[in-house]
């Protein structure tokens, strides 16, 4: 129920944006994300944006999962 | 990047796995608080991967399986209303209230349409201005926005013939609710990803204060989750308990907070009746006086028979996490996702449905 795909905003007409995910592009609310901008991925939740997704943050992520696993080969 | 599948890498995934069971040295109890949680670990057959030192419960984070019988119940009499169309997610069509399901109802002549999304059901009454269109508003903290977002969008465009059907849900309350039972001894969270990109991290910080839980906020993929579990065993290990959050990139510590305040200009908190819990006060939302002609409880007068329970289903004990679907004498034998008893085995993320689907015990 609280499924959200990340999905990348292809152009913005006010409150509302065209996004697309694997090739196909629907349009989508992004009044609870007035911030996005074109280029963006947003996570999408039943037809409305719920965030800007941070992909520096994501980058992140990935690095101390990798710090992780690199943890395991010393032992 | 696109998010999805650099979190699924299996190699990567193995090696964390080995650092879990490095660091992980006495029985931890964790519970996965969201279905879609309890989904991607079944799938990905996470359970099996973990030590045995770590054990993983599923919470009652479904909306659909959480919808206690009265309040499907009053979706099914809104529906046989004359000149009503009830719209709603696909999810609710099955579930069994007391006497018949939305989707027995439908058989039965009711107009009920299916929508992905509020502003589906916007559309539907803008087309025909001359019935009632009421949205089912179940769902959590992820939710609730977009039905807020809806009011609010039919309010500035003079619809109407919209009103809302208002079972929003709020997580928080209902973990403290759970913790208060005492019934499961947990030792960790893995608190739910989306409803956390909406209230941030910040309304979990009870949880290990006044409990000594620890939290960790996690994403849906694969290695989000087993990041999420090591970061609960190293607190657990070092007997600090405190709230993190693995799923950096899409959950802010403040959460969203254009959509918080659009939630708290529709809805004031009330009591929500929740399966296999009961009612729970402050646990839910209700639409504000000022907003109160879109609220279908209000616009309309229903009456309801006595509510009845299906016997020998414990979809309750399964969503307080002290029963498995497997404990369930009808789990496979009479309850299928085609012949649902309870709404556990109806929603695609209820624990049963997981279960039946990727189980292979």
């Amino acid at each position: 129920m609280c499924l959200a795909v990340p999905v990348k905003v292809v152009s913005i007409e006010g409150n509302e944006a065209e996004v697309e995910i694997g090739g196909v592009r629907r349009r989508v609310s992004i009044v609870l994300t007035p911030e996005a901008t074109v280029g963006d991925y947003v996570l999408l939740h039943t037809g409305y944006a719920i965030n800007v997704i941070n992909e520096a943050e994501a980058q992140e992520t990935l690095k101390i999962l990798e710090e992780m696993a690199s943890l395991d080969e010393v032992h | 990047m696109k998010f999805i599948d650099e979190f699924r890498d299996v190699e990567l995934a193995k090696k964390v796995v080995s650092r879990i069971k490095q660091i992980s040295t006495r029985p931890t109890r964790l519970m996965e608080f969201c279905g879609g949680h309890t989904v991607s670990i079944m799938r990905s057959g996470l359970r099996q991967l973990l030590p045995p030192t770590v054990e993983m419960l599923s919470g009652p984070g479904c909306p659909v399986c959480v919808t206690a019988n009265a309040d499907i119940d009053k979706a099914i009499a809104l529906a046989h209303l004359p000149d009503v169309i009830v719209t709603t997610f696909g999810d609710m069509m099955k579930v069994p209230g007391s006497y018949s399901s939305l989707q027995q109802a439908r058989a039965a002549e009711a107009d009920i349409r299916i929508v992905y999304s509020t502003q589906d059901a916007l559309q539907i009454a803008r087309d025909n201005p001359t019935q009632s269109v009421i949205f089912i508003g179940i769902g959590f903290e992820t939710t609730a926005p977009t039905i807020a977002a809806s009011i609010l969008q039919a309010e500035n465009e003079g619809i109407k013939n919209y009103y809302v059907l208002c079972l929003s849900k709020l997580c928080p309350p209902i973990m403290k609710a759970l913790l208060d039972l005492g019934e499961l001894k947990l030792d960790g969270i893995v608190c739910p990803g989306h409803v956390s990109v909406i209230i941030g991290s910040h309304p979990y910080e009870f949880i290990p204060r006044d409990y000594g839980v620890a939290c960790v906020v996690s994403g849906f993929e694969p290695l989000d989750i087993l990041l999420s579990v090591e970061m609960l065993v190293a607190q657990i290990e070092s007997g600090k308990p405190k709230v993190e959050i693995a799923y950096r990139r899409g959950v802010k510590p403040e959460g969203n907070k254009t959509a918080l305040e659009l939630m708290d200009r529709v809805f004031q908190v009330d009591s929500a009746d929740w399966r296999g819990i009961g009612v729970v006060p402050a646990s839910g939302l209700k639409i504000r006086k000022k907003f109160e002609r879109f609220d279908a409880e209000q616009a309309f007068s229903i009456t309801l028979e006595p509510v009845r329970e299906a016997k020998g289903c414990i979809c309750g004990d399964i969503l307080r996490g002290v029963k498995t679907p497997l404990d369930c004498k009808l789990f496979r034998k009479v309850c299928t996702p085609e012949h649902p008893v309870g709404p556990c085995m109806v929603s695609s993320e209820g624990s049963c449905a997981a279960y039946y689907q990727y189980g292979t015990e």
